[in-house]
């Protein structure tokens, strides 16, 4: 081994242990310390916003992987929120598309400033997605929905699949940034349905050129 | 979104624009808005003094100048950090330690501490109400933070947030960043973590990444053109976990200060530049 070598070996020793003290004084937060705090920053919440300060089973895996749990706990996620997902009673997945498109523009419902309700919830998915064209004030934190039901043919299964994002996103994508609107009550069952026509009634603007 | 009228209007519309008012041209608009602020943003570097936010500097001066409160004395004796009264760049050390008090805290709640401690107000009245409604004018304790950030223009964060408890504070505030929580599963991150990306038209910062919280952190507390007021860094935040659907966070609590501590780290070495001027 040569002297340089040596030097370059010893060198990376020095770095890689470094490195290791490092890692080791990354201060990490105690379990329970989040919530606890949580707690103690909104002091006598509201009836309705009690619960909002603890995180069920599904938003601590997602908090704690950043989004992006590994496998095992993926198909966790997916299995337990699918299994929460209620379909309507008529089996017909599209409601009205202008009743859609209302919901999509409204981002109101449960601030603390809108109780009590003055209408009903709002999906606000212009806020993150592109939908009709006429619309040019869209997000760009979701996907563009342009076209949406045109793109799929409008196929029957493809609207039930739309259903079952809206309702609950982490059943198609585990830890999703969207909404889980059904499961977590922002909005009902006909107000999904109307989004869902929103995308994929051949009539709906979204698939429009 | 809540926004009133533009008081500023008058000022910015010159600078505007008329493609304003041509369908289908909103995202352009948009670019043109922000060009046309950041081109008034320039204007109040060359000509400081047109800011209105620094009418609010100007009052918190005042008010911590002037002897006031039960014990009728002014907060000159207040620690900032670099000693009793030391005003200048306390604001670009801030969050940190302190000791009379076994707490790290930002400029808020340390001017918070200080009213108490000195000047025996009752620190439960002010965490009442401690954010003005739109339109309305920074209330005092925001006044006067905007003036002790003020005093720090042109400097650089440089909070050293290295004892352990400043260590704790910043690591909370990440953990806090990325929680998800309230009825839409909403997290700091789901809007702040990721280049490029907006909300309808507003373009959202990447705050998790020194690059951009370096441009923004130091801004605040900004004037906000579409609420004409000043906005602290506490009432963002209270705004941002409105948004969430999150109850009504509390000014000087842990969570608070633990995401400010969180972003003022991201954002070290950042230069500060407030009140800064928000659309």
């Amino acid at each position: 081994m040569t002297q340089l070598t040596k030097r370059i070996i010893a060198t990376a020793a020095i770095v890689l242990a470094a490195s290791a003290v490092q890692a080791e004084q990354k201060t990490t937060v105690p379990p329970g310390k989040a919530d606890a705090a949580i707690k103690a920053a909104f002091p006598n919440p509201p009836e309705q916003f009690v619960a909002r300060l603890s995180q069920d089973e599904t938003m601590k895996q997602c908090s704690a992987s950043h989004n992006n749990p590994g496998a095992a706990v993926a198909a966790e996620i997916q299995k337990r929120e699918q299994a929460r997902i209620e379909y309507p009673a008529d089996g017909q997945y599209l409601g009205d598309w202008k009743k859609g498109e209302a919901l999509a523009q409204s981002g109101y419902g449960l601030r603390f400033t809108d109780y009590p309700p003055r209408s009903a919830n709002g999906g606000n998915c212009y806020a993150c997605h592109q939908l009709s064209k006429q619309e040019v004030s869209y997000g760009t934190l979701g996907p563009s929905l342009y076209q949406y039901g045109k793109l799929r043919d409008f196929a029957p299964e493809e609207a039930k699949k739309a259903y079952e994002k809206v309702y609950n996103s982490h059943a198609a994508l585990p830890c999703s940034n969207m909404p889980r609107f059904g499961a977590n009550k922002v909005l009902t069952i006909d107000q999904i349905k109307d989004a869902v026509a929103l995308l994929m009634s051949p009539d709906s603007p979204v698939n429009k050129d | 979104m809540r926004l009133r009228p533009l008081s500023l209007v008058l000022s910015l519309c010159s600078l505007l624009s008329v493609n304003a008012l041509l369908p289908g041209s909103a995202w352009a608009q948009d670019a043109e808005t922000e060009k046309a602020i950041e081109r008034y943003r320039q204007m109040l570097k060359e000509d400081p003094w047109s800011n209105p936010g620094l009418l609010d500097a100007d009052r918190g001066e005042a008010l911590w100048k002037t002897p006031r409160g039960p014990k009728n004395v002014s907060l000159e004796q207040c620690d900032l950090g670099k000693g009793p009264g030391e005003v200048k760049g306390a604001f670009a050390e801030l969050p940190r330690y302190f000791k009379d008090a076994d707490r790290v805290m930002d400029v808020e709640t340390r001017v918070l501490w200080c009213m108490e401690k000195l000047q025996g107000f009752n620190a439960a009245d002010l965490i009442k109400r401690p954010h003005p409604g739109g339109g309305q004018p920074v209330k005092e304790l925001g006044a006067i933070a905007t003036y002790i950030a003020h005093e720090s223009t042109g400097e650089k964060f440089a909070a050293k947030l290295d004892q352990p408890k400043e260590k704790e504070m910043v690591a909370l505030g990440e953990d806090l960043f990325n929680r998800r929580s309230g009825p839409m599963d909403f997290a700091c991150a789901t809007c702040h973590a990721a280049d490029g990306l907006r909300i309808r038209l507003q373009g959202l910062p990447h705050l998790s990444q020194p690059k951009e919280a370096r441009k923004v952190v130091g801004e605040w507390p900004a004037y906000r053109a579409s609420t004409t007021q000043v906005m602290t860094m506490q009432h963002r935040l209270y705004d941002c976990y409105w948004q969430m659907r999150m109850p009504e966070l509390e000014l000087g609590s842990d969570v608070s200060i633990a995401l400010i501590a969180y972003l003022t780290k991201v954002a070290q070495g950042g230069e500060i530049n407030a009140p800064g001027l928000k659309r």
